[in-house]
């Protein structure tokens, strides 16, 4: 009797493992790098945790924990509030109906489908802050983070897949 | 039948969310006040971790930059002796000119600054990116911390106390887009403001056209509507270009870890303006010296 509950316990703790990465990935981005040019382009992390687990994992990752994932990245980025949980929300519905397309393909393929969504998403953020100021906002900085995003997914996703494989899928 | 309901469902839970997303970010544009107050509650859960996770990075940094410090010791030994020398010649300067200034205030019977009380705090956030650049401090108001303050550091002004909750404060910086310090430029003084654009050197705006401005003009602060107090360093012009001046802030934001949260009393409350406490001209000199002295 107690074990089950402690097993029930322990995959529950195991379900919350995409979520609970994604917002300590979030807050780690937030932290100070003492580099104001790396921070400025500084990969959006949580972008690509949300891509990686709604492509693997999209029943331990649902739209509304994105929501507000992507409302906290909003407060700690001091973004308009609702900007990136609109976009991440996006992100989420467009790799959702895309799944049947990507699983089974190479990395490569995910990869380049990563880059066009992280550049979309980039690109709707910044149209979005742009008309939110009325005013044209370098563009400089969003390309070169979608660069830096799009660069550093296949580490981020080696990292997640390595959580994904230890604590997901024994069970 | 199951699988069609489901991503109906699915597609029912996307429309909410992008509607209450966008709803999120007219509210915002809306109500600006309310919209910073679940900003910074929300920030003050998140500090106590931040906090946490800063520690290591700042570690880290530190030792990276004493790494790179024993690397050029001898070197910058001698830049410091030279440095020394420098300042030795400009704190004479400075001692004879601040006898000199507080003779003139005594005569002139000057209203002096109030003073400011100062508190430390410790950058845990940054959320400098493509599109602000603000800084999160571990103190609130809990510390006596008010919206309005100004952040200092050693080299000069940072920004300014936009919002505060219990444990938290988010900083301005000088570089966000939503930045203005009037300031005065060069020796001349002329008057401009300070806006930021959320790059890494803000531009001078509203300069009187033909104010002679130079490369390496130093830039302070105005205190001119009241915002900020005056004389306080800014930087230094870096760029002047036909209609775009830019200026290269003297805080060096890559090193923004600590920062002096200043408490001025309202610059504007205690401060003659020209209407009424400012002595006009014919009575500007004191006709005896006890009056020059009630004054201060």
């Amino acid at each position: 009797m107690k074990r089950t509950v402690w097993r029930r316990l322990d995959t529950v703790a195991r379900q919350m493992v995409p979520c609970a990465l994604t917002f300590l990935l979030l807050l780690t981005g937030a932290v100070p790098l003492h580099a104001q040019a790396l921070q400025a382009v500084a990969p959006s992390l949580p972008l690509i945790a949300v891509f990686y687990w709604t492509l693997y994992r999209p029943d331990l990752m649902p739209a509304v924990c994105v929501f507000f994932i992507g409302l906290l990245q909003d407060v700690l980025c001091g973004l308009p509030l609702g900007v990136g949980a609109g976009v991440l929300v996006c992100v989420h519905a467009a790799v959702d109906t895309q799944r049947a397309f990507f699983i089974g393909k190479s990395f490569g393929v995910v990869w380049l489908g990563f880059a066009v969504v992280a550049g979309i998403a980039l690109l709707l953020q910044w149209l979005i802050v742009c008309a939110w100021y009325g005013t044209l906002v370098t563009p400089e900085k969003s390309l070169f983070q979608a660069l830096t995003t799009i660069g550093t997914f296949p580490l981020v996703s080696w990292v997640l897949l390595r959580c994904q494989l230890s604590l997901l899928e024994q069970a | 039948m199951p699988a069609a309901f489901k991503s109906l469902v699915q597609w029912l839970v996307y429309g909410v969310l992008v509607v209450l997303a966008g709803g999120l970010i007219l509210l915002g544009k809306a109500d600006a006040v309310l919209v910073e107050r679940v900003r910074l509650q929300v920030g003050d859960a998140v500090v106590p971790i931040l906090e946490r996770l800063s520690q290591p990075v700042d570690g880290v940094a530190a030792g990276l930059d004493r790494v790179g410090r024993w690397t050029d010791v001898t070197e910058e030994n001698a830049r410091l002796r030279e440095e020394r020398d420098r300042l030795l010649r400009w704190q004479s300067a400075a001692r004879r000119l601040e006898a000199e200034n507080a003779g003139l205030r005594q005569l002139l019977n000057f209203v002096p600054e109030p003073g400011a009380t100062y508190r430390a705090a410790r950058v845990v956030a940054d959320s400098t990116g493509a599109f602000a650049q603000s800084v999160l401090v571990n103190a609130g108001t809990a510390a006596g911390v008010e919206k309005g303050q100004i952040v200092l550091t050693g080299e000069g002004l940072a920004g300014r106390i936009v919002g505060v909750s219990q444990r938290s404060a988010r900083v301005l910086l000088l570089t966000d887009l939503n930045s203005r310090v009037p300031v005065f430029v060069g020796t001349s003084r002329v008057r401009a403001i300070l806006a930021g654009d959320n790059s890494g050197r803000p531009k001078l705006v509203h300069v009187v056209p033909g104010e002679p401005i130079t490369v390496g003009d130093t830039v302070v602060t105005s205190g001119i509507a009241g915002g900020f107090p005056p004389g306080l360093p800014v930087g230094v012009v870096g760029s002047v270009e036909d209609q775009r001046i830019t200026v290269v802030p003297n805080v060096d934001r890559d090193r923004l870890e600590y920062v002096r949260l200043a408490d001025y009393d309202d610059p504007l409350a205690n401060r003659p303006t020209a209407h009424n406490e400012l002595p006009g001209p014919p009575k500007a000199v004191p006709s005896s010296p006890g009056q020059a002295t009630g004054a201060r």
